[in-house]
């Protein structure tokens, strides 16, 4: 097995007094699909953006083999972070097409065509809407562009922060169906989501966080059929399944 | 008023108004990247103006000085916010940046003054001298305050404004200069004499906005620097570094300034504290745009020149108090009519 590609060591994350992440140690493999389940407020979201140097964290941050600590958004773009936030972010203003040149921001320019044509080739509604400004998209397209975008930036690691939230769940599966499809080009992904269900189907690994605190962690599969993580987490799920 | 005076007004006017249409349109650049009200729009004008004065002369100008002082005070910032991570890529870098430029523009300056190569060699080096200013000035006021608010970064900016202009006092003296036309030569047309820096000052705008519009809409930097100005957050998840941005608007915003002052130098006598009225009245134009529309910017400029022309004939002791109220009106409208969308973040 070679090493993995993110590790976090007792990551705490604290908002004034607040704690809102402790002790969180996490650690995944290249190429696979890790998830981090849990209730809206368990954290998740904090957790992704002090691994992506939205916040300040204490503890140990390592990618590729590469210890994080003062390291600004940018280089950990440039190391080759990626994160699709909850609230996309993108450039409202500027057309499609901009918006995913500008995720190849950091790449050649030959190289930014050839992922523009890739990012096309697995989104086509984004190239049917190339010269649409972003703004007026829907919110599956808006969540197609944040990816597109993030993955024009050719990552290793690709976080993606709640990417069902709020879409139809005709859109949610094929939102999933493209992250598996991602898996398969190589590049690994770290999936924040409440819809546990979808997201365990998926995921290689699993963790559950409650209250800031990692509470379980092992294969999806068996988290899966671990029957108090479907009474906390899949029972309801199932209804908005 | 005949119509001779009045196509004169009207000529005087439309120079007038280019002018402020540049400094809007750096206005409202710097503001959309980094939030900041560039207060010493005026005083790159000045150092512009200033310099080429000082070329026209054969003299090495005071802003070459300048030019050192401020790469010195901005290196000094940089190694200080990278104490801790020092190392020999990064000195390198810094050295390139904050080293490299000033010392050859410097040494370009002391060896081509003397030379007095003519009007437009002359303006160019004068916008090479001032125009690094912009990024240097970014990297020590504004960038260590990045995340400040508006009202901190304008109060951070009224400050540049004034060691600026005493750094000018202190440089340039308190004469005021004058430099030669760039173009001698003009035309009549009709009963209206055309002056050659008429000209120059038309072509030099309409020539840099057509320069902005590629360059926002074809290039990626252009790009980026319109990406932070809609989300920063966004442009910092893709890779694009806000000081990079920020060095980049202040980088534009200080050649647009210079080419002013390269542009008014030879038409107004220019004083070390001449730029900040008509940076002033660039931004009259940015405030109708509401400091965000580049088009509106600068149809309002051109109106604030036509405004400012007709009220030097007919209430010249008023007219600096006639066009800055025309401010009030357009906040009037816009405070009514505007819909609260504060983007805070």
């Amino acid at each position: 097995m070679s090493a993995p590609i993110l590790v976090l060591e007792a990551i705490s994350v604290a908002y004034g007094k607040v704690e809102a992440v402790r002790g969180v140690s996490l650690s995944m493999l290249p190429g696979s699909i890790v998830t981090v389940i849990g209730a809206n407020g368990a954290g998740k979201t904090t957790l992704l953006n002090a691994a992506m140097g939205l916040l300040p964290a204490n503890g140990r941050l390592t990618f590729g083999g590469t210890a994080l600590h003062d390291h600004s958004i940018e280089e950990r773009v440039a190391l080759g972070m990626a994160l699709v936030p909850e609230r996309r972010e993108l450039f409202g203003s500027m057309t499609v097409e901009d918006n995913l040149v500008l995720g190849g921001f950091r790449t050649a320019a030959a190289e930014r065509a050839q992922s523009l044509a890739q990012v096309f080739a697995r989104f086509p509604r984004l190239e049917e809407r190339r010269r649409q400004l972003a703004g007026t998209l829907s919110g599956g397209e808006r969540q197609m562009l944040a990816m597109g975008r993030a993955l024009m930036g050719r990552p290793r690691l690709l976080m993606l922060d709640e990417p069902s939230l709020g879409l139809a769940p005709l859109i949610v599966r094929d939102i999933f169906e493209i992250i598996v499809g991602l898996r398969k080009t190589g590049v690994s992904i770290l999936l924040v989501e409440q819809n546990a269900r979808a997201a365990l189907q998926i995921a290689d690994h699993a963790y559950v966080m409650e209250l800031g605190e990692i509470t379980a962690h092992g294969p999806a599969a068996e988290l899966a059929a671990d029957p108090q993580i479907v009474a906390s987490y899949l029972g309801l799920g199932a209804a908005a399944d | 008023m005949d119509a001779t005076i009045l196509l004169f007004l009207l000529q005087d006017g439309v120079t007038n108004g280019a002018i402020y249409a540049l400094l809007a349109l750096a206005l409202v650049l710097v503001f959309a990247v980094t939030r900041v009200i560039l207060v010493p729009q005026g005083e790159f004008v000045t150092y512009g103006a200033l310099t080429l004065a000082m070329l026209d002369l054969g003299k090495v100008p005071g802003t070459a000085g300048l030019l050192i002082v401020f790469a010195a005070l901005a290196l000094a910032v940089e190694v200080w916010a990278n104490r801790r991570r020092l190392s020999l890529k990064l000195s390198g870098r810094l050295a390139l940046f904050y080293v490299l430029p000033p010392l050859v523009i410097v040494v370009l300056a002391g060896w081509l003054a003397p030379m007095r190569l003519g009007p437009v060699p002359q303006a160019l080096l004068a916008i090479a001298i001032v125009s690094p200013m912009g990024p240097y000035l970014y990297r020590i006021a504004f960038q260590p305050l990045s995340e400040a608010s508006v009202l901190v970064l304008l109060i951070a900016a009224v400050g540049a404004h004034f060691s600026m202009t005493g750094l000018c006092l202190l440089f340039f003296g308190p004469e005021g200069l004058r430099a030669q036309p760039l173009i001698t030569t003009g035309f009549t047309a009709g009963p209206l004499p055309v002056s050659g820096q008429s000209i120059a000052i038309y072509l030099a705008a309409l020539g840099l906005m057509l320069a902005l519009y590629l360059f926002f809409g074809r290039t990626i930097l252009g790009k980026a620097l319109r990406a932070t100005a809609v989300n920063r957050l966004g442009a910092r998840l893709v890779g694009v570094r806000t000081a990079l941005s920020g060095q980049l608007a202040f980088l534009i915003a200080a050649a647009i300034g210079a080419l002013s002052g390269v542009l008014i130098a030879p038409v107004t006598t220019v004083f070390y504290d001449s730029g900040f009225l008509i940076g002033l009245k660039g931004f009259v134009a940015a405030i109708v745009g509401g400091l965000v529309s580049y088009p509106v910017a600068v149809a309002a400029a051109v109106g604030v020149g036509l405004v400012e022309a007709f009220a030097s004939f007919w209430a010249s002791s008023f007219k600096e108090i006639i066009v800055f109220m025309l401010i009030i009106p357009v906040l009037l409208v816009r405070s009514l009519t505007a819909t609260h969308t504060e983007d805070e973040e």
